[in-house]
């Protein structure tokens, strides 16, 4: 790897990174803004026009805010708790394709952190540590809420993992690879997952909602209960993280959601556009210019998504524990294994015919 | 010597240091967490040998979903105190013997072992990629992978028969 090639890998890293921490920011305005909207009521207005401000108004009053520790709590486990809980939210974002490539003086470099072939594995074991973070804080809150929230969320977590697994199975089999590249790279042309797997993404969906511990799912924190929840012990910063982490979680979900099931960067009539830009442009500017509306194209499906989960956090109540897990195991699971099965015959039988019958 | 060796020589030291503070810990939460990070670093080894599909499945069904089953369950025991009641001097002397032996046992087998030499000429580097992964799995390994498989159902169906509730039994 020469330096140009590493120069625009670096920016690209970095750009994520701040691209994933700022739309996280914005996504807690945007959900007040949806409330509001949902609720009839303006939302927050008051901090620069439209309330733009409001985030970095919250930030800083977490931050001198007194960061407090309870006195018969684990300290380091503590602090490890939301250090966590970021951390694992922010290293899903490595192998997410965010575009094709882009061309400087003769190198191609992909839009991707990293390009491996194992890139749906890496994220779904990430997202199987995300449950590290909330367990450990809520067991070193040394409170029995906040262990109870605590022991929900691994619980929930677990159990939806493994449906969540058994759905992307049966795109894994469509695709016959691991890297997200090229999933992305195969639902060229309106080729899109989502009509070859609309049961498998109505299983996914429901299973990464159950994963970021958001409404309907969001029994961890039921407040009804639990006073606060896993999180029922922290203050200042320490709870921002958390709450962060849970917007950032959604916002990678969204991704891999438009990854999946939408094509991610592909958009119809980008072959026209494509050959547009090239024409006008030139094979460098035009082919770099048409990657960026790709780009822009992902991005806006990861924001629909993100808009999605407010939409149904304002409309739907929360499940009851038991409903929850009999929903997870009893029907979920058992739906995901269908799927496969419905997935393998396909593959097996009726693409053959129908490329026969197509030829 | 070159980086992937140091690197190779840091992940053993870390592997090494974890693996001793799981047991040495008393409290055993920081075991069980000590456990996970002893887990990373074994992933660690895999992506050194090229062996990236093990790598995020030990961390996928260790780290992810067995580790956190351990976790939970010590959370529910509430061992804060250690009893002292259960480390009798008998206990300490049982375990040492036991300890002992296994360490000899292993010394031995370490020091019958060969260590075949490594033939660049025939190396693959992509032995340990999914692709091929797969193939030696499905194609050379089918019928004692379909043994395992069966092998698993028959312990997952033993789990819930367990956990089942028997008729007439009260809730809680």
């Amino acid at each position: 790897m020469d330096l140009t090639e590493f120069l625009i890998k670096t920016a690209t890293i970095f750009v994520v990174f701040v691209l994933t921490l700022v739309i996280a920011m914005y996504s807690t305005w945007g959900e007040r803004k949806v409330a509001g909207f949902i609720q009839d009521r303006m939302g927050p207005n008051r901090a620069g026009p439209g309330g733009l401000l409001q985030p970095l108004a919250d930030a800083g009053k977490m931050f001198f805010k007194e960061d407090f520790i309870p006195a018969l709590a684990n300290k380091w486990l503590f602090i490890a708790g939301p250090s966590l809980a970021m951390l694992t939210a922010l290293l899903a974002s490595a192998v997410i394709p965010f575009g094709s490539t882009f061309r400087i003086n003769g190198h191609e470099v992909a839009l991707q952190g990293v390009e491996s072939n194992i890139g749906i594995l890496y994220v779904f074991g990430v997202v199987a540590l995300g449950v590290y973070g909330i367990m450990v804080g809520g067991w070193a809150s040394n409170n029995k809420f906040s262990l109870l929230g605590a022991i929900r969320a691994a619980s929930q977590n677990i159990s939806y993992e493994v449906a969540m697994g058994l759905s992307l199975i049966a795109i894994l089999m469509m695709s016959s690879s691991l890297s997200l590249g090229e999933i992305v790279a195969q639902q060229h042309g309106g080729n899109w997952n989502i009509f070859y797997q609309p049961l498998g993404f109505i299983i996914f969906i429901t299973c990464s909602f159950a994963e970021c511990n958001r409404v309907p799912f969001d029994l961890p924190e039921c407040e009804t209960e639990l006073v606060g929840g896993y999180h029922t012990e922290y203050g200042s910063m320490k709870l921002g993280f958390y709450l962060f982490a849970e917007y950032i979680n959604m916002f990678i979900s969204s991704a891999i959601i438009s990854v999946l099931y939408f094509g991610g960067y592909n958009y119809p009539g980008m072959d026209w556009v494509y050959t547009q830009l090239t024409q006008a442009f030139g094979t460098e500017t035009g082919h770099n210019a048409a990657t960026l509306i790709g780009t822009a194209v992902f991005f806006g499906k990861a924001l629909f998504f993100i808009f999605f989960y407010m939409w149904v956090r304002w409309t739907i109540p929360r499940f009851r524990y038991d409903q929850l897990m009999n929903l997870g195991w009893k029907k979920l699971i058992p739906l995901a294994i269908f799927n496969i099965i419905i997935t393998g015959a396909a593959v097996l039988f009726l693409k053959p015919m129908i490329t026969a019958w197509l030829n | 010597m070159n980086s992937a060796v140091s690197f190779f020589y840091f992940l053993s030291f870390l592997t090494v240091l974890s693996a001793v503070m799981v047991v040495v810990s008393r409290n055993p939460i920081h075991s069980v967490l000590y456990l996970i990070l002893t887990f990373f670093t074994l992933s660690g080894h895999y992506i050194l040998l090229n062996a990236q599909f093990l790598a995020a499945v030990n961390i996928i069904v260790y780290a992810g979903a067995i580790m956190v089953l351990f976790l939970f369950v010590i959370m529910f025991l509430n061992m804060k105190q250690d009893n002292e009641e259960s480390k009798t001097n008998l206990t300490k002397v049982a375990a040492t013997i036991v300890g002992g032996t296994l360490f000899v046992i292993l010394f031995g087998a370490y020091r019958k072992s060969v260590i075949p030499e490594l033939d660049p000429q025939q190396f693959d580097s992509q032995i340990g990629m999914i692709e091929n992964l797969g193939h030696l799995l499905f194609r050379d390994y089918l019928l004692p992978f379909e043994l395992v498989s069966i092998l698993l159902l028959v312990a997952m169906v033993g789990a819930v028969m367990l956990g089942k509730r028997e008729i007439g039994e009260r809730h809680f």
